[in-house]
């Protein structure tokens, strides 16, 4: 008849406690015994994080950027338009909004709205003559809604929707050899089919970024825009801005049982380039942080591989006492975890203070002419986004104790008689 | 009579260094019943810790039957062995192997903490057991910071302080001063006759066999002589 020792009778009594205590505080301590080392896994840790978390920073604010930026220039959240006019933005693809878009138009979440001419034409000077895409707007709604409002750097901004000026980009206006207070000459086709033409003064220049846009765009009175073409109270577009640009499903839905016979697009739609530059940023994000979580999982197992081989005597003795090999598996997991907590709450912080420290931007002027060429600004504006941040911090934490596995299941193999022998 | 704690029956082992074979241990037979206060002795090499070690389940004999409490240790998966080892088996080894990053109370409580007990019980325990081999105001040093003896007592105490029914010591005393090594084997034989605790030494040490109430020699792996002493 086996015999009960006291310590089984003690267990039959008061039931096995949880041994995470005793494996964080040995996780804890066998840390610190080699200060300098962990010191510097710490460093080389807190290193990764920031770099995963400045450099999310970094290429999504250019992405919000670049976005906003091409949002600002004419595209908005969701345009409106005749079924046929963004494959052929021509004079006959017009249309008359109905009553009721009007009213929908009002309703949250949209911010600004605003109709547009938009059709192709000429603009000639006394020397010279271009092709340019014609907009006609009524200056006080498109305030908020495009970049127009805010960039007439010469003269001034068009002031309604019947104003006679014209407003052109500086580089349009140079090659033009016009400028401000000079009479220039729109011609595009009408609503009859017949040229249509008519002398504008030069009231005001803008300035755009990319300068394409200086040298693509002139903007009139959208009333004079109807009168010039013949389309009386028809629009080319409606241009709707909101105050969430990533949850426009429910009011583009809105919007097409409102108006059913007309295109209602929103941007992601309007700009599929702009789409497609997000994922490709995306998936470099995701390749950076396998390249940087290589890099640290490969000191990470490196330093464990070297404290568990130093400790092989240790891991004997443990078993010897009774300790399961799932605790000193969890034992080398904890030391892991502590490192790699230790590492995401520092890297966490610096790299917050990294990017505040960077709120002013980070101005990248000398490379600018090549940046600009693919749409990035010279000044770019580091933004923290939540689900980036999360993602690195659960790339780490993951994959950091899934790479200690083999480590802590080194630790727990060892025959204890071989392990207590070791020298 | 009592009951046997440990049986060994027809326990060879032998360890393959490359392709040649050494035989540490050659059909072994042994019981020691409970309270048994044993001693294996023996020249080195002759199979002494080898013993130990097979019978607390440290390592694998290569054929025959070992059992512990009744319990085959030689068919046990690692993790009944660890389960094994913590409930019923003390050990105490020659080079004191403390936990380097304990203090000599946690190293003490180490055992009953693996074991469950309550952080009051595991601290009043242990600080009894320290009191009894005299570490008083040591507790909270670690164990570079004690001397060698003082390092064995505390290994002696984390061996029976959660009181098993066997405790396995090799070379205890072979690093201590003679008046250390007679308080220990006192506080030994203490346990044995107190608490009902088996002992099995394997030594070198006269000392610790004039102890012994039973006398096993081995010499090239096989029991040459098992003497009981009055």
């Amino acid at each position: 008849m086996p015999s009960e020792s006291a310590s089984e009778r003690r267990l039959a009594s008061s039931g096995e406690a949880s041994p995470a205590p005793l494996l964080v505080t040995l996780a804890w301590r066998n840390l610190w015994r080699h200060t300098r080392r962990t010191l510097v896994m710490l460093f080389a840790l807190l290193l990764g994080v920031w770099s995963m978390i400045v450099m999310a920073a970094l290429v999504r604010g250019s992405m919000e950027q670049h976005i906003r930026k091409e949002i600002l220039n004419l595209t908005a959240h969701v345009q409106i338009h005749s079924p046929a006019y963004r494959d052929d933005p021509a004079v006959e693809h017009r249309f008359a909004a109905p009553s009721s878009l009007a009213d929908a138009l009002t309703q949250t979440p949209i911010t600004a709205a605003s109709a547009r001419v938009r059709v192709p034409a000429v603009v000639s000077s006394e020397y010279e003559s271009a092709g340019v895409m014609l907009v006609g707007i009524d200056p006080q709604r498109e305030r908020g809604l495009s970049f127009i409002d805010k960039a007439v750097k010469l003269g001034r901004d068009l002031e309604s929707a019947g104003d006679p000026g014209l407003v052109l980009g500086r580089k349009l206006a140079e090659r033009l050899e016009t400028g401000l207070g000079r009479r220039v000459v729109l011609m595009s086709q009408g609503v009859d089919n017949q040229i249509s033409d008519r002398g504008f003064r030069v009231v005001g220049v803008f300035d755009a970024d990319p300068q394409a846009m200086e040298t693509g765009y002139v903007f009139i009175g959208l009333e004079i825009a109807q009168q010039l073409l013949g389309m009386g109270n028809e629009v080319s577009e409606i241009a709707v801005m909101t105050d969430d640009r990533n949850h426009l499903d429910a009011l583009v839905e809105r919007l097409r049982a409102t108006a059913p016979g007309l295109d209602v697009a929103p941007w992601t739609d309007v700009q599929p380039l702009l789409v497609l530059m997000e994922k490709v940023n995306n998936v470099v994000l995701l390749v950076w942080f396998a390249v940087v979580f290589a890099a640290m999982a490969f000191g990470l197992i490196n330093t464990l591989l070297m404290a568990v081989f130093e400790r092989t005597r240790e891991f004997g003795l443990f078993q010897a006492l009774g300790m399961p090999p799932r605790f000193i598996l969890g034992q080398v997991l904890a030391e892991s975890l502590i490192l790699l907590v230790l590492a995401l709450i520092l890297g966490n912080v610096v790299a917050w203070a990294s990017v505040a420290g960077l709120k002013g931007g980070i101005d990248l002027s000398m490379f600018a002419e090549g940046l600009q060429l693919v749409g990035i600004s010279p000044v770019i504006f580091p933004t923290l986004a939540t689900g980036d941040v999360l993602i690195a911090n659960v790339v780490v934490i993951v994959l950091g104790v899934l790479a200690s596995l083999y480590p802590a299941w080194r630790a727990s193999r060892y025959v204890p008689v071989e392990a207590l022998t070791r020298t | 009579m009592e009951p046997n704690t440990v049986v060994c029956h027809q326990v060879t082992k032998v360890y393959r260094q490359n392709s040649v074979s050494v035989h540490a241990l050659t059909d072994i037979n042994l019981e020691i019943p409970k309270r048994d206060f044993a001693c294996l002795s023996g020249p080195s090499g002759s199979g002494k810790s080898t013993l130990l070690n097979l019978i607390g389940g440290l390592d694998k004999p290569t054929s025959g039957e070992i059992s512990v409490d009744g319990q085959r240790v030689d068919q046990m998966a690692k993790s009944e062995l660890a389960a094994l080892r913590l409930h019923k088996i003390g050990f105490v080894f020659q080079a004191y192997n403390l936990i380097p990053v304990l203090t000599a109370r946690e190293n003490v409580e180490f055992v009953m903490q693996l074991q469950g007990l309550s952080a009051g019980d595991r601290r009043d325990k242990a600080m009894q057991i320290l009191k009894e081999v005299d570490l008083t105001g040591l507790e909270n040093r670690r164990p570079a910071e004690l001397s060698g003896g003082q390092q064995q007592r505390v290994a002696v105490a984390r061996a029976i302080v959660s009181e098993p029914s066997l405790v396995l010591a090799d070379e205890p005393t072979a690093n201590l001063d003679s008046k250390t090594a007679q308080a220990l084997m006192e506080l030994l034989v203490h346990m044995n006759t107190d608490h009902n605790v088996t002992f099995i030494f394997s030594t070198h040490d006269k000392l610790v066999m004039d102890f012994s109430r039973r006398l096993i020699k081995l010499h090239d792996g096989k029991i040459v002589e098992d003497k009981r002493r009055e």
